[in-house]
């Protein structure tokens, strides 16, 4: 596929992967945090790191929505579904992240109670549309990417009455959450910035970071030709001491980003105080709610349905994980007790959270075919 | 979440939505994101929205810098070998 297939080619992934290798400094070693689950789920899924040398040491940071959603705001929806009869409407994703009560929206779906899987925000409209008699809501999570979609159907709903529809709020901010991770020490050298999330956002809410904290911060494409470009445009900035902004991602990014879909953000949502992340603890200003304006459509004012906040499993270290601390591996339940198939923490549910990543492509790196095969016996 | 994929536009009516193709499989998404996209153009769609337009020289430029890094380390292999 144009566009796709010319960026995952081999071939040209060698010559970057050379250029790596010979311009990274053995004396030193870079660590470097993917913000994005797209490119954890990229740097596992085309080997990427097997190409990079052994000082060059990618860091997996908070960017997978799923990962971040606390358990007590899936907790929300279920009860939003089972305790106020709603039609919960959720993109995939979701579905399968614990919750209390070893509960899941998909769990409660065998339960009875009445849950969607929509791919977009007009499939929640048209069932609120199909369903004049029933409260329809819809489960809106993710970061800049997603939230310009859940915007315009706020305002098609304004727009048409449709007053059955509602949404569950948990749309989050980017570059808070990079400055969350900063502050928390984390010690990496740069950051492989946002693809998607930029094209709408554009690049200089990052260049803070350059300046401020002087990490050097490259915009960087999902495929792995991108990635890798990336990573080595970061090595040659920390050589050379710089900490700019630089775009790999030129082909859909831009300084300015897309301000149709900034101007539809601003239009309907505004900033909450504060919101509690998984793995960032309580975060402020780094999410967003809907204006007074377009409050009829949120579902936390329509419905008695406060947030509580749950604590994550104790032997789960999916918190250390999003904050770049630990690596899948070193958590004690990964790949025995917690899989993509019965997972305890919602970094092993999308397939853009890091331990899904290496699980499904990884968790066998480094072991020799005995070593798996006794495994598996 | 953030996943999205460059199709390209093949009919655009007149609710500004879209028909984008991606290697046969068509769809229809909404245009309401984006200005002055015509048929032809490539965007990138996630949850059935255009986010972006994508442009092909840019494009072009990426991959033209990669060449050039792959053919760097031919003319070493090559070297290497004589």
């Amino acid at each position: 596929m144009k566009y796709i297939d010319e960026f995952r080619d081999g071939v040209l992934a060698r010559g970057v992967a050379a250029a790596i290798a010979k311009e990274s400094r053995s004396a030193r070693e870079y660590r470097l945090m993917e913000f994005c689950g797209g490119h954890t789920h990229a740097i596992s899924r085309y080997g990427i790191a097997d190409l990079l040398p052994a000082n060059v040491r990618m860091i997996h940071g908070p960017g997978c929505p799923v990962c971040v959603l606390p358990i007590g705001r899936i907790d929300q929806a279920i009860r939003l579904a089972r305790e106020h009869g709603v039609i919960l409407c959720t993109y995939g994703d979701c579905l399968r992240v614990p919750a209390s009560e070893r509960l899941s929206l998909l769990k409660a779906k065998a339960l009875g109670a009445k849950v969607r899987m929509v791919y977009s925000t007009q499939d929640a409209l048209k069932i609120a549309r199909d369903n004049p008699d029933r409260q329809v809501v819809f489960l809106a999570i993710g970061f800049e990417t997603t939230t310009p979609p859940t915007a315009v159907a706020v305002r098609q709903a304004a727009a048409e009455g449709l007053s059955n529809f509602s949404i569950l709020c948990n749309h989050v901010l980017t570059p808070a959450a990079m400055h969350a991770i900063l502050a928390g020490g984390v010690d990496i050298d740069g950051f492989v910035g946002p693809a998607h999330v930029s094209t709408v956002i554009g690049y200089a809410p990052y260049e803070v970071f350059a300046t401020d904290y002087l990490k050097p911060v490259v915009i960087a494409g999902f495929e792995p030709l991108d990635v890798m470009q990336a990573i080595l445009m970061l090595i040659r900035q920390i050589n050379d001491g710089r900490a700019q902004v630089e775009n790999e991602f030129t082909r859909a990014v831009t300084r300015e980003g897309n301000a149709k879909a900034q101007a539809l953000v601003t239009e309907v949502f505004e900033l909450r105080q504060s919101f509690e992340w998984r793995g960032l603890g309580t975060v402020p200003s780094s999410a967003l709610k809907l204006r007074p304006a377009y409050a009829a459509f949120d579902a936390e004012l329509r419905f008695d349905v406060p947030y509580v906040a749950v604590a994550d499993n104790k032997a789960c270290e999916c918190a250390a994980i999003l904050r770049g601390q630990k690596r899948p591996q070193e958590c004690a339940i990964f790949g025995t007790v917690c899989s993509p198939d019965n997972p305890v923490g919602s970094c092993m549910v999308s397939s853009e959270g890091a331990c899904a990543a290496y699980y499904t492509y990884g968790r066998f790196r480094g072991q020799s075919a005995s070593e798996i095969q006794s495994r598996v016996r | 979440m953030c996943l999205a994929i460059p199709t390209r536009v093949i009919e655009i009516d007149e609710n500004g939505l879209a028909k984008v193709d991606l290697g046969g499989v068509q769809k229809q998404i909404s245009l309401a994101l984006l200005d002055d996209v015509v048929v032809g153009d490539y965007v990138i769609v996630h949850v059935g929205f255009a986010l972006q337009k994508l442009d092909p020289l840019e494009a072009e430029k990426t991959l033209a810098l990669f060449r050039e890094m792959a053919a760097l380390v031919e003319a070493e292999d090559a070297r290497e070998v004589h």
